[in-house]
C-alpha cells in the first residue's frame, strides 16, 4: 500500500451515466488527486444556498495514479446527498472531495500472494469491484473470486466489466439474487446462506485474505459464518455502509 | 443503525493528519484492540460516536457545530500505528 495524503479537494464532473434504475456512475476530474489503494473511499461534502453542510462517504470504483476518479452511487431514498448526485448532479459541476480515505480496507497488487474472497451486499461491490480491476490490470497471481448478492440481475453494478474479468479468468464470480433471478436460474431467489457462502468461497484453508463490503447486517452474518467456518477473524476485513 | 469506524475516517484524518482507520485502539475499559475501522459507529447529524466492537464502551466522540468540531478520545487508552515513511 502507498502512503498517500489525504486532503480536500476540488472535483469537476466530467461524465454521468446510469448504473442500475436506481444508481449512476460519476466520472470525476481531481486535478490534485494523489492516487488512491483499490478500496478507498472518499467524502462528499455539498454546501446549500444558506450554509448548510452534509456530508457521506462513497467508496471510489477506480484506483492507482492518475487524477480522474470514479464512484458509483446508489439513491437511497430520502437521503441527503445521495438523491442529489443521482438525479441533479450535471457534467462540469464543482464538488468537495476529501480523501483518498482509508488504509485498511485495502487490497494492494505489491501486498503478499493469497487468495483473496470478495464478498459484496449490493453497492457494496463499488471498493470490491476496484480491487477486482486493479487485481485483473496487473496480472496479479492471487486467486480472486467474488461473491456477489444483488436483488435482481437489473441491479447489478459493472456487470460487463466482471464478466469480463471473469471470461479472461483473473475473477471467479459467483452471484446470490436475492429478489429475482435471470431466466433459467437453477436456485430461487432468496437470501445468502451460510452453505452457498460455503460453496462458493475460498476455504478457511487455503488462507485467503477476505473483504466483505454492505449493508451492516449483511456484513455482520457474514462474517459471522465466516469465522464458524474457520476462517481468521483478522484475515476478513469488512466495511458497513448506510443512508446517504 | 451502526456502521463501522471507515466511516468516520474522514473527521479522523482532519484530526490526525493521516488516515488511521488501519490504526488499533486499544479500549480503555475492556482493554481490547481493534482497528479503528472495525470499531462500531454510530453517525447522525451532529456528528458520531465510535464504540468498542468487544464490549461496547464509548471510544470517541466527535460533535460538530457551526464552525467547531469538538473531539473526545477519552475511551481510547492507546493508538498503535506505523510511522509515515518508517520501515519494519
Amino acid at each position: 500500500m502507498t502512503r498517500r495524503p489525504t486532503g480536500w479537494h476540488a472535483a469537476k464532473v466530467t461524465a454521468l451515466h446510469p448504473e442500475t434504475a436506481s444508481a449512476r456512475r460519476i466520472e470525476l476530474e481531481v486535478p490534485t488527486w494523489p492516487g488512491n489503494d483499490p478500496g478507498a473511499h472518499l467524502d462528499i461534502r455539498l454546501t446549500a444556498p444558506d450554509g448548510y453542510q452534509a456530508s457521506r462517504s462513497y467508496s471510489i470504483a477506480s484506483s492507482g495514479e492518475g487524477t480522474r476518479v470514479v464512484l458509483a452511487v446508489d439513491e437511497v431514498p430520502n437521503g441527503e446527498v445521495s438523491p442529489f448526485l443521482v438525479e441533479d448532479l450535471l457534467v462540469d459541476d464543482m464538488l468537495e472531495v476529501h480523501g483518498p480515505l482509508g488504509s485498511y480496507f485495502i487490497w494492494s497488487p505489491d501486498s503478499e500472494e493469497r487468495p483473496v474472497q470478495l464478498i459484496a451486499g449490493g453497492s457494496g461491490v463499488v471498493p470490491l469491484f476496484a480491487m477486482a480491476e486493479a487485481h485483473a490490470l496487473a496480472g496479479d497471481a492471487s486467486g480472486f473470486r467474488m461473491l456477489y448478492s444483488v436483488r435482481t440481475p437489473a441491479d447489478r453494478f459493472f456487470a460487463s466489466d466482471l464478466e469480463g474479468f471473469a471470461a479472461h479468468g483473473s475473477l471467479q464470480l459467483d452471484y446470490v439474487y436475492t429478489r429475482q433471478t435471470p431466466a433459467g436460474w437453477a436456485v430461487p431467489p432468496g437470501r445468502i446462506t451460510r452453505e452457498v457462502l460455503e460453496a462458493a468461497a475460498w476455504p478457511a484453508e487455503v488462507r485467503p485474505i477476505v473483504y466483505v463490503c454492505g449493508p451492516t447486517p449483511f456484513v455482520e452474518t457474514v462474517a459471522g459464518w465466516l469465522t464458524e467456518l474457520g476462517h481468521d477473524p483478522r484475515a476478513v476485513l469488512t466495511e458497513r455502509f448506510g443512508g446517504g | 443503525m451502526h456502521l463501522d469506524g471507515n466511516a468516520v475516517a474522514g473527521a479522523l484524518a482532519d484530526a490526525f493528519g493521516r488516515d488511521v482507520t488501519s490504526a488499533e485502539a486499544s479500549c480503555g475499559s475492556c482493554g481490547a484492540r481493534q482497528a479503528v475501522a472495525s470499531a462500531s459507529a454510530y453517525v447522525s447529524a451532529m456528528g458520531w460516536v465510535l464504540r468498542c466492537v468487544h464490549c461496547d464502551a464509548v471510544l470517541a466522540v466527535l460533535i460538530e457545530t457551526e464552525g467547531h468540531v469538538r473531539m473526545s478520545m477519552a475511551g481510547v487508552s492507546s493508538l498503535d500505528m506505523p510511522v509515515a515513511g518508517g520501515g519494519a
